[in-house]
């Protein structure tokens, strides 16, 4: 389970992320969903060490992940697929698949062989392509890369940031269809999204973000029906 | 696969072996009699820039770090391997090798203390920022150099500001072994998981640190291993020229070295051991030829970078490298067809 208590983030001066506090269950699918600027990502680069927290607690399983090296949360089973598929463009998809079992090292290569396996079956359209290089890829090809990277470590939970960001209606579909997929695998997911109507589709729980703090919170379905929310994210 | 990758190993081994035995013909057997010992020099120039160049190419080409301060990792090479190994010629007469061993040591290690020192602090920052530390730190060796000089330590060299009467003992022979040792490591270096993580850590630093790679420790690494290769280069300068002054190591020499790593593609170590020799000799050999245009060395430097950037803006070999093995196999493919016809 994954657990985030009262925190708060800031960057300089401004106060980017105030007293939130988030609760992912083991095998569910959350999402965090608020507008440009609420602080989404931050919450998640937080998570994954990337930023510094000012105070408040994320634990994952008794372990505290402030504490820990930023190289070494994934190590405990927390992949992160970054905003904007971020992609290494100018290796192979082989190479970035490497990449994502890197924390491996160099004696563990049946491990690896068996992700990469494991990534190829869920993934065909990467294996016909593995040798191709990632700069080459279509932006749904990418997102799709970006999840078999992070899937290679092995993890118990995916954080993903802005999945459909600048894909097709068709592509954002595929996108959610494959989270559905990686959560019924027994992987929990905790999905930040502009896409609120699709996110909240999907998941089971959900938070909304506004400037830095928790607003709404409850059942995803329960949400994706409440006014505030469809006023303010759904545009009806 | 492996069967390939040892042919290749093999042409590699023997292209260097050719090389030491072309060098050996020319200096050796006297072909070249009175000017011989000016072309021994430019040789040994071209080599010790060749690791310098391929030391900086680490950063600039694989780490996607510019430096500009590469002329003070090699000072700091040049006058700590110059400082021990002059110390010790006065207490006891070694050979010469071994000598060559000792400063190669000392100035690669002392460099590479430093590089580490200095990189902890630094590759917190990136981009311009990193490149201004790293001029400031190669002006502040320079500066502490000419301004305090070394104090006299012993008889035989003359200490101060300029540091005469070095051991000249970087002899061609042992320079080539340790060309090819250096780029040897450092092709090893980029090929291991250190080296394909420097890639992803450059080509994008948050799906690196997502992977699970440790960017500050990666980058801190190679920028020691980048210093370690300066002062190397830096003790065979030293041992080779017996005279130290700080102003050799002045910001237009890092530029210099910049310049002829994106001359010869920054990402392609064998791109710059192709452009290092030319580059570094080719100024030499013309103010050797015509002497007045000495003092247009810069000048020369500078129309080569604008042409090559206008006309190939990645460099001579744009981040590719250059394999001996698979252009044998271009060739003879093509004769095999060629005969066919």
């Amino acid at each position: 389970m994954l657990k985030v208590e009262n925190l708060n983030v800031h960057y300089g001066v401004i106060h980017a992320i105030e007293d939130v506090s988030i609760e992912v269950n083991d095998g569910e699918i959350v999402t965090l969903i608020g507008a440009n600027g609420a602080g989404k990502t931050t919450i998640l680069h937080t998570i994954t060490g990337l930023k510094k927290a000012t105070s408040g607690s994320v634990t994952w399983d008794d372990t505290n992940l402030l504490a820990e090296e930023p190289s070494k949360i994934i190590t405990h089973g927390v992949a992160h697929v970054p905003e904007g598929r971020h992609v290494f463009v100018d290796m192979t998809v082989r190479e970035n698949l490497e990449m994502g079992a890197y924390m491996y090292g160099r004696k563990d290569k049946d491990k690896v062989i068996e992700r990469m396996d494991h990534v190829f079956e869920r993934f065909p359209r990467l294996k016909e392509r593995q040798n191709q290089l990632a700069g080459t890829f279509s932006g749904g090809e990418q997102q799709m890369l970006a999840v078999g990277r992070a899937l290679m470590s092995d993890p118990k939970i995916i954080l993903m940031d802005e999945p459909s960001m600048g894909l097709s209606p068709l592509l954002v579909q595929e996108i959610f269809d494959i989270i559905k997929e990686v959560n019924k695998q027994g992987i929990t997911v905790l999905l930040v999204e502009q896409n609120a109507k699709m996110a909240l589709k999907v998941a089971n729980r959900a938070y909304v973000l506004e400037t830095g703090k928790i607003k709404l919170s409850g059942d995803a379905k329960e949400l994706l029906n409440n006014d505030d929310v469809r006023k303010a994210y759904l545009g009806a | 696969m492996p069967k390939k990758m040892k042919k290749n190993y093999l042409i590699c081994i023997i292209a260097v072996i050719v090389g030491f035995l072309l060098l050996s013909l020319l200096f050796d057997t006297g072909i070249l009699g009175k000017k011989s010992a000016y072309f021994n020099g430019l040789v040994v120039i071209g080599m010790f820039y060749t690791i310098i160049v391929c030391s900086l190419n680490l950063l600039t080409g694989y780490m996607g770090e510019f430096s500009l301060g590469h002329a003070g990792f090699m000072s700091i090479g040049a006058y700590a391997s110059a400082i021990v190994t002059t110390l010790i010629s006065d207490q006891v007469k070694l050979p010469s090798i071994v000598l060559y061993l000792i400063a190669i040591l000392v100035g690669s290690v002392a460099a590479g203390i430093i590089g580490f020192l200095v990189g902890i602090p630094a590759l917190r920052l990136s981009g311009d920022y990193l490149c201004i530390v790293t001029v400031a730190v190669a002006e502040i060796v320079r500066v502490v150099l000419s301004n305090f000089g070394i104090p006299a330590i012993t008889g035989s060299a003359t200490f101060g500001k300029s540091f005469a009467g070095i051991a000249k003992v970087s002899d061609y022979h042992y320079v080539y072994i340790t060309m090819v040792v250096c780029i040897f490591i450092m092709y090893c270096y980029i090929r291991s998981r250190y080296g394909r993580a420097l890639i992803a850590i450059r080509e994008d630093r948050i799906a690196a640190a997502a992977s699970g790679i440790n960017v500050t420790k990666t980058k801190v690494l190679t920028f020691t291993i980048s210093a370690f290769f300066a002062g190397t280069a830096g003790a065979i300068y030293a041992h080779y020229i017996t005279t130290l002054v700080p102003t050799y190591f002045n910001f237009s020499k890092s530029s210099e070295f910049l310049a002829i790593v994106i001359l010869g593609g920054s990402g392609s170590l064998t791109g710059s051991i192709v452009a290092a020799p030319i580059l570094s000799a080719l100024p030499q050999l013309i103010s050797y030829v015509v002497p007045a245009f000495a003092s247009y060395r810069m000048l020369i430097y500078a129309i080569i970078l604008v042409v090559v950037m206008i006309f190939k803006p990645t460099g001579l070999f744009g981040g590719r490298e250059f394999s001996l093995p698979k252009l044998l196999e271009k060739f003879t493919k093509k004769k095999a067809t060629e005969g066919k016809e």
